[in-house]
């Protein structure tokens, strides 16, 4: 239950007062609720758990995290981080 | 997909546990919180690839197997109603009652629907305004926002014949608990990180300052695991222990505030009773008195004396303490399969027997 999928956002729209999306889950799209998400724009990823965008993944961290992983075999992750 | 298939990648995984062996020099027990997390382990035969210095044990963070039997056998007495629609997430409808399940009050006629979003159930109560649709709003802080929307919608929209039997529980009040507990075992915490998404992480700084221990927020696929998993045995060969993100694409420290408001607009804090575990005093929410007109259980009151009935020989209230592993239980994959399930934690998707009894973890082997 606590799991979440991330998947894109390709539309925004609103419903019933509240914000909306068409999130992309490789090819399979599902309507969402962005009403935690008041920032998101098209073309972000977000987490989605039962119906609902709660947090937008964050490109950057997702970069900088990754590159400082494939370089703890060589040097140990607090050598990189340092 | 993205943000999923580099998170699993075996050689990344391969070079973090090669890592963890360089650092590693004695032992230690993690327990990672989230059952989202030990199915991804044991899916992923992690268990088996770690050091063997670490002990991994399961922690209570499976909401369908905490919601107490006496609130299991309330949904059950609502959705039997034929003027009830009890809608719920699938995890819930093979949940052993007293006597049944969900699902058996469905093949038996009840009208039980299983929800992809909270908010189907209003597009429901609207559709069929001569049933009251009764929603079993169970889960952690990551499932509150969504349900406590539903229920702003439901007043927002007028649509009284909706109400939400609640049982939610929150992360911090468990992790206090199992460490003020006289025999504590466990040296680090895996945190979950969807709940951490929506909460943050400042709350846990307190707790590993208070009990001198170190809590990483973790994600859920194996290289976010081993990741989760470095950072604390790192914390603990060098006598640290404070909380650290190990998930920092998908949390910050202050969590989503907008979630965060709504939780407090609509839930108060209160005592909770834990399957297997017991009452643990402000561990949940409740809904505040401005929404009590959605409380199912005071909408009907009739449903409020039921005499609950638990299995003798199950004990997944020492497996969601970590106390026990699932293959220790006598009744393990005999009398308890996922057909023929005793406690919950051999049903739910996030359950540690079920996760054990799918993968084949049958001994310590």
């Amino acid at each position: 239950m606590c799991l979440g999928i991330p998947g894109k956002v390709i539309e925004l729209y609103e419903v019933n007062g509240m914000k909306m999306a068409k999130i992309d889950f490789s090819g399979i799209i599902k309507e969402a609720c962005m009403e935690y998400l008041p920032e998101i724009k098209i073309g972000e990823y977000t987490l989605i758990h039962v119906g609902f965008g709660l947090s937008i993944i964050d490109e950057e961290e997702a970069l900088e995290t990754m590159n400082l992983l494939n370089q703890i075999e060589a040097m140990g992750e607090e050598e990189v981080e340092g | 997909m993205k943000y999923i298939e580099e998170y699993r990648d075996a050689d990344l995984t391969n070079k973090l546990l090669k890592e963890l062996g360089n650092v590693i020099t004695r032992d230690w027990t993690l327990m990672e919180v989230c059952g989202g997390q030990t199915h991804s382990i044991i899916k992923s035969g992690l268990d088996q690839l770690l050091p063997k210095e670490i002990n991994l044990v399961h922690g209570p963070g499976c909401p369908v197997c905490v919601t107490p039997l006496e609130l299991i056998d309330k949904a059950i007495a609502l959705a039997s109603r034929k003027d009830v629609i009890f809608t719920s997430f699938g995890d819930m409808l093979r949940v052993p009652g007293s006597s049944r399940d969900l699902l058996s009050v469905k093949a038996a006629g009840g009208d039980v629907r299983i929800l992809y979003s909270p908010l189907d159930s209003l597009k429901i109560a609207q559709e069929n305004p001569d049933k009251t649709i009764v929603f079993f709003g169970i889960g952690f802080e990551t499932t509150a926002p969504p349900n406590a929307m539903a229920v702003v919608q439901a007043k927002a929209q007028g649509i009284n014949n909706f109400a939400m039997l609640v049982s939610h529980v929150i992360v911090p009040a468990a992790i206090t608990a199992l460490m003020e507990s006289p025999d504590v075992m466990v040296d680090g915490f895996l945190a979950a990180g969807h709940v951490c998404a929506v909460m943050g992480y400042w709350e846990y700084e307190k707790l590993a300052e208070k009990y001198k221990i170190p809590i990483v927020i973790t994600g859920f696929e194996p290289v976010d695991v081993v990741h989760g998993i470095l950072k604390c045995i790192r914390q603990l060969e060098n006598n640290e222990y404070k909380a650290e993100n190990a998930y920092a694409r998908s949390v910050v420290r202050e969590g989503n505030p907008h979630a965060q408001a709504i939780i407090n607009r609509v839930f108060e804090l209160c005592d909770r009773t834990w399957r297997g575990i017991g009452v643990i005093p402000q561990s949940g929410y409740r809904l505040r008195q401005e929404y009590a007109d959605f409380d199912a259980e005071l909408r009907f009151p009739e449903i409020q004396s039921i005499d609950t009935k638990e299995s003798q020989l199950c004990i997944s209230g020492l497996v969601l303490q970590g106390r026990k592993k699932p293959h220790e239980c006598s009744a393990f994959g005999k009398e308890c399969t996922p057909q023929t399930p005793l406690g919950a934690t051999m049903v739910s998707t996030e359950g540690a027997c079920a996760a054990y009894y799918r993968y084949g973890r049958y001994s310590n082997k």
